[in-house]
């Protein structure tokens, strides 16, 4: 059972008795590490919940925080209030990478004309990476209207958004700036004899490479945004956090909190799956150019 | 002389495209062999095959008569019993020319850091780099680089010195010095399976030399007649290509 090639040119592969042998080995195993992880899982989950539900206060707590009746009645509440957060989150979005991708040029900015440019980029990344977004909250949604700027009076829902698109865009610039830096000098150099100019060589050589770097720490900082877009609850705007508190107060069944907290992993969970397939995709075209 | 590493019918296929179509060779104890063949004809491949990195699709590779490609084969254990150095030196670039050294022989060969180091000074000092040791591999040049790789794979005393291209991406100026440094392996008696360009230097240190195309050994035997009288076609155009480029 030589493998020789077919008319076509194609490949013909008749595995030999020794492959035949190895494949059912390897396929033998496959399927014990299946059965062991079935095995463990099982047990894993059996001790845990026995040693949960067996706790003394276990029919309480299931009462107060995982009633299916309360959590069936108000998740279209919740749901909708969870609405605002994704819209928070889509206008994040748009703006975080953009206005971090911004400030992380301006701090790769070199000489002395653009000194002002980067300082500024530099303190503006000290400052709201280091501010607790919840007093960014705070200061902007409560500070802003307090100037009682003449026409200029924007809702809650918006000091909101650009609060947690200033502090997110600091975190953001410098994912982009380590990309940035990751690149080795040598591919500036290339592209700088070629004669493309600084913008150029930003926009077609180091930045598609910068990204495709710092994908994952993008992703994740997007996940972490998903969740704190919560946190604008604290406005006053009927968001699916706050929305929960209403219904938390009204029934003192806390359940609510727990739909709250779903919702937001459900948002979450595609997020970091996708992440996962990007850097996939990513790292198999990169090996099928080279082979 | 006892036969060390054992090819038989070794099959590589990358999804349909096959690389590799059944290779046979044997290889005995002290032996240095040579591949040589046009780019893509799977000099590589059959390297990383043999030593390991890559997984057979198909055929058997034996080490000491034992079947390193059987699947209860324990891979970490015979790789370590490989010398490795590839085109491109892959020195860890985190690590001082002496840590990239000594790795193996303590995190995987158990040897103290007083006695790794000093036998690591002393291949220092026979590859003329004694006094570089501490040095990052960004501060040598490429021919030092691969040196160093070259001491990295032999620090552990593999049985099998496997090299790919070592002087492929080397300035003809440093390829000299690290085809001396094979030279001198090769006279102590290593066993050595190396994939290469130069063939003049093939015809001096190999023992035989196997000509691969289109993923078979389409001729091997001793460098002076393979070199010489090649019977095949496929040899005698490959060794006309050779030629034209100036390196015979």
């Amino acid at each position: 059972m030589t493998p020789d090639a077919d008319v076509t040119g194609g490949w013909r592969l008749e595995p030999s008795p020794v492959e035949v042998a190895r494949r059912a080995v390897r396929e033998r195993r496959r399927r014990q590490s299946i059965l062991t992880a079935a095995v463990s899982t099982t047990a894993f989950v059996l001790i845990v919940g026995f040693a949960v539900s067996s706790a003394p206060g276990w029919d309480r707590v299931s009462a107060t925080f995982f009633s299916v009746s309360v959590a069936w009645d108000v998740l279209p509440v919740v749901a909708q209030g969870l609405w605002l957060n994704i819209r928070v989150l889509a206008l994040a979005i748009i703006f975080v990478p953009a206005i971090g991708l911004g400030v992380a040029l301006l701090r790769t900015l070199r000489g002395p004309v653009f000194l002002p440019l980067r300082l500024f980029a530099i303190a503006y990344v000290d400052i709201f990476r280091g501010l607790p977004l919840l007093l960014m909250l705070y200061l902007i949604g409560f500070g802003v209207p307090a100037l009682r700027l003449e026409g200029f009076t924007p809702s809650a829902f918006w000091l909101g958004t650009v609060a947690v698109t200033i502090t997110y865009s600091s975190y953001v610039s410098e994912v982009f700036r380590a990309g940035i830096e990751s690149i080795h000098p040598s591919q500036r150099l290339a592209a700088r004899s070629l004669g493309l100019s600084y913008p150029a060589t930003m926009r077609r050589v180091i930045l598609p490479q910068a990204v495709r770097n710092v994908t994952p720490a993008l992703l994740n900082d997007l996940v972490a945004l998903q969740k704190d877009v919560g946190l604008i609850s604290i406005l006053g705007l009927y968001d699916a956090i706050r929305r929960a508190q209403i219904e938390v107060a009204a029934s003192f069944n806390f359940t609510p909190y727990v739909v709250a907290g779903l919702l937001f992993v459900a948002l979450s969970v595609p997020t970091g799956r996708l992440a996962d397939a990007v850097n996939l995709r990513a790292a198999r075209r990169q090996q099928a150019s080279v082979a | 002389m006892s036969v060390l590493l054992e090819a038989r019918n070794v099959v590589k296929a990358y999804g349909h495209t096959p690389v590799l179509r059944g290779i046979d060779l044997s290889i005995d104890e002290g032996q240095v062999v040579a591949l040589v063949g046009a780019s893509g004809s799977g000099k590589s491949t059959l390297l990383r095959c043999l030593s390991l990195l890559e997984p057979v699709s198909d055929g058997q590779v034996f080490l000491d008569g034992e079947d390193i490609t059987d699947p209860s084969a324990r891979t970490d254990r015979v790789r370590s019993k490989f010398g490795v150095v590839f085109q491109a030196f892959n020195l860890f670039p985190h690590l001082t020319v002496m840590q990239n050294i000594t790795l193996a022989p303590r995190r995987v060969h158990g040897r103290s850091r007083v006695q790794a180091e000093a036998r690591g000074r002393e291949l220092l000092e026979r590859i003329g780099l004694g006094g570089r040791g501490s040095d990052y591999p960004d501060r040598l040049s490429g021919g030092q680089q691969q040196r160093v790789a070259i001491v990295r794979a032999i620090a552990v005393e593999p049985r099998v010195l496997i090299l790919d291209e070592v002087t492929s991406a080397l300035d003809p100026t440093l390829v000299a010095g690290v085809l001396a440094l094979v030279r001198e392996l090769a006279g102590q008696g290593r066993t050595i399976v190396m994939a290469t360009h130069e063939l003049g230097f093939a015809r001096q240190v190999a023992d035989r030399l196997c000509v691969l195309g289109e993923g078979t050994i389409i001729e091997q035997g001793p460098p002076a007649q393979v070199l010489g009288e090649p019977r095949d076609a496929r040899t005698r155009a490959f060794l006309g290509q050779v030629a034209d480029s100036g390196r015979l």
